[in-house]
């Protein structure tokens, strides 16, 4: 969403940025993590988060998204206590369908890792593609592209995905709505951010773009294509890592966002945010643990995902420190 | 001057015309509007009648022309959903979505502002630290997650304050306002804290960096060495040109806490147009969902148009140089 | 014979004398709102719930579910067992005080059987309504119909010359998604009058000062405000902080949490509705399947397999926290033609129905989309993933779809679904009504709620003939027979009774009624 935008965009236009970087890049990282526990344990959650999100079909005793494979008379069975009927336990527990929780979490995550990660990419190809034509190709083509980021850019993206999603389920017959609804999101959540990246890497290509290596590239016949892959790309990938980290917290926040409002993934195959929907029902009635762990692994996550992109903006933009 | 505000406005009409376009692409091509209209069991004869009502026998132009001056004169349609006109729905649900916002909109610039300000003069204090700390999580933490809490410890536990709807309205001239009432004023706080957190750790992150970056400055270095009070320094120079880009990223802000007003009024169940919205698109309600799409658009431009004349007041620079405006 | 009193002065003079006497609010909830205020519209106890306070049948059934003389003080069958006589109350007057008359009856009776009205269906049997004087009426019967009283208990009485003034002689044509002026209007006789109406945001209706009953009711309740909270932890975070005096539709899992609060109590009982799942074995094709060119549905190893597939005690146990009775047919044990023998539950048994599939020719079973209300029934969107995964264990991979019941409702009348969750209440206590709503084919007035696509001419004979049968021992049999077939034929998949938990204050103990409705007036 909006969010990096609202920092005072760092990288935007300024000339020693590329030398900045480099020289961070090459030293600077290194000993800013090793010092940084913070962020040190950040990456050690998002790393745990997504082993457990890739292996969790082999990790998790159960397959929650088999329901056929569920036992009800396990439901709401208490954190490590017996089962009343077949006396099994589970770690976290489980939920009203007899899902064990920790399972869950592990696919649920998969599932809100995945449309996140997904969405950032969709919309980072989508954006560094149109933000380089922008400023590479500059005249009427820049201008109807940056005029269309401008016009989304004054929409929340969240909105932006909410249309989208609604838009989109109206075209897709309904049987086929609970299968679509992943790919549904990552089309929503990625075609709401894409403005983010194009603005960042326009204004880069347009400094790039009258350096003399690139004149001298041009001048010796390379196709524009090659240039901007070869010359100018590696000058935006500084800005773009941060702006990508922030907006896998922004993602998966949205993506636990809309199946929370009802319309993202179905209660049969759930992600964070469908599971805390459901947990939210048992906030007064003692059940506690279906809402309290999906909750926390959300924060964590979203939370550290925050954290390294906040350290890598510090460390690629030295001056906001 | 006039020229600026001129381009100002012609890029708003523009913007508003492509955001009509879009809407008026989905209202006419998703779905066929006839039959969900007339429903399954209508005649050719009911179905003609229902077409030319809508006015879709006619060329392409001329119907997005017609849909234009509908939406100018207030007829966006009939809701899918409840059958009543869009229009008097929305209007029904404004005022409290309106209200919030605004309540959060204070809170989120009150306490944005003084922690920003606590923070940046006291680096390495241990409440900066904490503020700090604690602003990141606010800004990790999901609204709703936010909303949930909330209610879970202030109404469940504490029993403090309301956990749904808007208590007790009073009919102000047809706006129904919760602000008079006790009641109405208390089921405000929990959801203006849910609102307001997001853009108050916002805020209070951008004019911490901001004054940090002005204090570095050349001028307050001068100023100090001209004696000037610390005082007068923090407040009298270095805030108030920290408020520059406060007010922008406000402009920007206001449009996302209507956007995640969707969010907090669905978590306690607050009656706005959030609320509806959130329905509308449940049941694809599709001319709500247009008519919504074309509303807030016009709030956002219009919030636009005003936070970039702001900008051109507060900020001298750009009364020579309009290239810079933010576009 | 009509007068037009200055009635907006006076009522508004009156409301706030009676609010000035002694004021006490009653702030109810529930978990959606009544979809409209049209009486005649919907056929729907969740809409029933509001129109009780505002309009009043000629006979209604009170807290107890025994049936009291409303706006007709005695009724009897005439020499002619084909006419009943209804003596109307004296000095009843409408909300905007029109006088309370017998064309008043015959215009209501005429605009529930009209076509675009839910209710016609428990008018079948009437042919005509005639007026007597001012203050009798007589309906004439399709052949002698001793039970008709029971039908007339949520047919609402309305004002004629309101409903000729405002346009609305014909009633909502709901599934058609009409809207008229009586949708958000009322004009009723009832001890509550609508205030402000704000569809699924609230609704205010404050004591009707010139009400009938004045000294009969305890009417101790001044004002009834009616919230619809869509969120079932938020409806009971607001019961426990006070916010509200009474939860019609308590989460079940929050019971022990609520009585154990001091001030707030919960009472049960169960309600006189039945809570199933439909097929669709008529058609020769389903849509929502993913078999090409047959109806899996169609064939009756397949229905029974998916009956027995599913665990009724697991439901009880966990997903509706002991709440519910797990039955074997659509027929409520408080309803008349029930019998212990129908309702037999299904055994539970997953390796025979395995068995049975194989037989049906899907060893593998099929894909099947499962349409559910998610804010109608108790623990609604629950009870159908709890089916999901029982179906999933025979091969059956349902996909399920969840929506509001106002969405869901008309899909059912409009045969656009396959597979569905649905609950079906019986307010007229007889068999007769579950017969002619859900099984006889859709004719007419009949049908209305039937999606099975099933026809079977000798049933419908035989269900069209309950309505005429005066011998009761022959119609019994005829009842049974009929629930038999439809036993046999597992059109239906029951589920379960479910039972009802009202949450509230302890000023306000109200005993759960059978039809979970709750009359204001006679609170005390």
């Amino acid at each position: 969403m909006t969010e990096t935008s609202a920092a005072p965009a760092p990288v935007r236009t300024r000339p020693s940025l590329r030398e900045r970087i480099a020289a961070a890049w090459d030293s600077d990282i290194a000993y800013s993590f090793r010092h940084s526990p913070v962020t040190i344990v950040a990456a050690v959650i998002v790393l745990l988060l997504l082993f457990g999100a890739i292996f969790g079909p082999w990790i998790a005793p159960q397959n929650p998204f088999d329901p056929g494979s569920l036992n009800l008379m396990e439901g709401k069975t208490a954190p490590l206590t017996p089962n009343m009927f077949t006396g099994k336990t589970f770690l976290l527990g489980t939920d009203d369908q007899g899902r064990d929780v920790f399972s869950t979490i592990l696919y649920g995550s998969r599932v809100s890792l995945f449309v996140g990660f997904a969405a950032v990419a969709f919309s980072m190809v989508l954006g560094v593609t149109l933000g380089l034509i922008a400023g590479y190709r500059g005249g009427w083509l820049d201008s109807v592209i940056m005029r269309t980021a401008d016009i989304q850019l004054t929409f929340e993206s969240l909105l932006v995905a909410l249309m989208i999603f609604g838009f989109t389920r109206t075209l897709i017959p309904p049987g086929s709505q609970n299968e679509l609804a992943v790919p549904v999101l990552i089309l929503a959540i990625g075609l709401a951010e894409w403005p983010q990246y194009a603005r960042t890497v326009r204004g880069v290509t347009m400094v790039e773009r009258n350096k003399e290596y690139v004149q001298a590239a041009r001048v010796i016949g390379l196709h524009p294509a090659i240039i901007m892959m070869r010359h100018v790309l590696p000058n935006v990938l500084g800005p773009v890592l941060v702006i990508a980290t922030l907006g896998l917290a922004l993602a998966i926040i949205a993506e636990a966002t809309l199946s929370f409002l009802g319309v993202g993934v179905p209660p049969t195959q759930p992600s964070l945010g469908t599971l805390i929907r459901v947990g939210q029902e048992y906030i007064v009635s003692g059940e506690w643990w279906i809402l309290l762990f999906p909750a926390v692994t959300l924060l964590a996550l979203a939370l550290a995902v925050n954290l390294l992109g906040d350290w890598l903006r510090d460390v690629l933009n030295p001056k906001l420190r | 001057m006039i020229a600026f505000l001129i381009r100002r406005i012609a890029q708003a009409v523009l913007v508003m015309l492509v955001v009509g376009f879009v809407a008026f692409s989905m209202f006419r091509f998703v779905g066929d509007p006839v039959s969900i209209m007339v429903g399954q069991e209508a005649t050719a004869a009911d179905r003609a009648a229902m077409a030319e009502r809508l006015g879709i026998d006619r060329p392409f132009p001329v119907q997005f022309a017609r849909f234009v001056g509908n939406a100018l004169n207030g007829d966006f349609g009939i809701s899918y959903r409840v059958g009543r006109p869009v229009m008097d729905l929305i209007q029904e649900r404004l005022p409290a979505t309106l209200e919030l916002a605004l309540c959060a909109a204070m809170f989120a610039l009150v306490f944005g502002i003084g922690a920003g300000v606590y923070t940046a003069l006291h680096r390495d204090g241990a409440l900066s630290h904490a503020a700090m700390t604690l602003s990141l999580i606010g800004v990790s933490l999901p609204t709703f997650l936010i909303g949930i809490g909330l209610i879970f410890l202030f109404s469940v536990e504490l029993n403090w304050l309301p956990s749904f709807g808007r208590g007790q309205v009073v009919d102000v001239g047809g706006w129904k306002s919760g602000f008079l009432t006790q009641s109405g004023l208390r089921s405000l706080v929990l959801p203006t804290i849910t609102l307001g957190l997001f853009q108050m750790t916002l805020i209070m992150r951008l004019v911490r960096s901001e004054m940090l970056e002005v204090l570095r400055t050349d001028y307050i270095k001068f100023a100090r060495a001209r004696g000037l009070h610390d005082r007068a320094i923090h407040y009298g120079h270095a805030l108030k040109n920290t408020l520059i880009p406060v007010i922008t990223l406000m402009g920007i802000r206001l449009g996302s806490l209507v956007a995640f007003a969707i969010i907090t009024e669905t978590v306690f169940q607050w009656p706005g147009v959030g609320f509806l919205f959130v329905a509308s698109v449940q049941a694809v309600d599709v001319p709500m969902m247009a008519s919504y799409l074309v509303l807030v658009a016009a709030f956002f431009v219009v919030v636009n148009l005003v936070v970039d004349l702001a900008y051109y007041r507060v900020d001298p620079r750009l009364r020579t140089d309009h290239a810079t405006a933010r576009s | 014979m009509r007068k037009i009193a200055p009635l907006a002065g006076a009522t508004a003079l009156a409301i706030c004398f009676a609010v000035s006497a002694q004021a006490e609010t009653f702030r109810w909830a529930r978990g959606q709102d009544a979809t409209t205020l049209d009486p005649h519209a919907q056929n729907s106890g969740q809409n029933f719930g509001v129109l009780h306070q505002i309009y009043e049948p000629l006979v209604h059934r009170d807290q107890e579910s025994k049936i009291v003389p409303a706006l007709a003080t005695s009724w009897s069958i005439t020499s002619d067992k084909n006419v009943w006589e209804f003596k109307l109350r004296p000095n009843v007057k409408f909300h905007n005080g029109n006088a309370f008359t017998a064309d008043d009856v015959i215009f209501s009776i005429n605009r529930a059987k009209g076509e675009t009205s839910d209710l016609r269906g428990l008018l079948t049997s009437v042919v005509n309504v005639t007026k007597v004087d001012d203050l009798t009426v007589r309906m004439t019967t399709e052949g002698p119909n001793p039970l008709l009283v029971n039908n007339l208990t949520n047919l609402f009485m309305m004002d004629k010359e309101w409903a000729e003034a405002n346009n609305v002689v014909k009633a909502q044509d709901f599934k058609n998604k009409e809207e008229n002026f009586a949708v958000r209007n009322t004009n009723g006789t009832g001890p509550y009058a609508l205030v402000t109406r704000e569809a699924d945001v609230r609704t205010v209706m404050r004591a009707n000062p010139n009400y009938w009953g004045k000294g009969q009711f305890p009417l101790k309740v001044t004002e009834i405000v009616y919230t619809p909270i869509t969120a079932a932890g938020t409806r009971i975070a607001a019961l426990l902080s006070g916010e509200l005096d009474f939860v019609q539709d308590m989460p079940v899992q929050d019971i022990t949490r609520v009585s154990q609060t001091s001030g707030l109590r919960v009472n049960l009982g169960l309600e006189n509705r039945s809570i199933f799942l439909g097929l669709n074995a008529g058609d020769a094709d389903i849509k929502w399947d993913d078999v090409q060119g047959k109806n899996p549905l169609g064939d009756k190893r397949v229905r029974k397999a998916m009956e027995m597939a599913i665990n009724r005690e697991a439901i009880k146990t966990v997903v509706m926290a002991g709440q519910s009775i797990p039955s074997g047919t659509l027929v409520p044990p408080t309803v008349h033609g029930y019998t212990k023998d129908l309702d037999a539950i299904p055994t539970w048994d997953i390796n025979a129905a395995k068995a049975l599939m194989t037989q049906a020719g899907y060893p593998n079973g099929f894909g099947i989309t499962l349409h559910c209300p998610n804010n109608r029934y108790v623990n609604d969107e629950k009870i159908c993933q709890a089916v999901v995964g029982f179906l999933g264990q025979i091969g059956v991979k349902v996909n399920l779809a969840a929506r509001p019941m106002a969405q869901h409702s008309p899909e059912i009348q409009k045969d656009e679904v396959d597979f569905w969750l649905l609950g079906w209440g019986v307010p007229t206590y007889d068999a007769e009504y579950v017969l002619s709503f859900l099984y006889h084919s859709r004719e007419g007035s009949r049908g209305g709620w039937n999606a099975t696509r099933v026809k079977n001419k000798d049933m419908d004979d035989k269900i069209k003939s309950l309505t005429a049968e005066v011998d009761f021992k022959k119609r019994d049999a005829t009842i049974a027979e009929v629930l038999k077939w439809a036993k046999d034929e597992a059109l239906y998949i029951p589920l379960h009774n479910q039972t009802l938990a009202w949450g509230m204050k302890n000023r306000f103990n109200v005993r759960v009624q059978d039809e979970n409705q709750l009359f204001v007036k006679y609170i005390n």
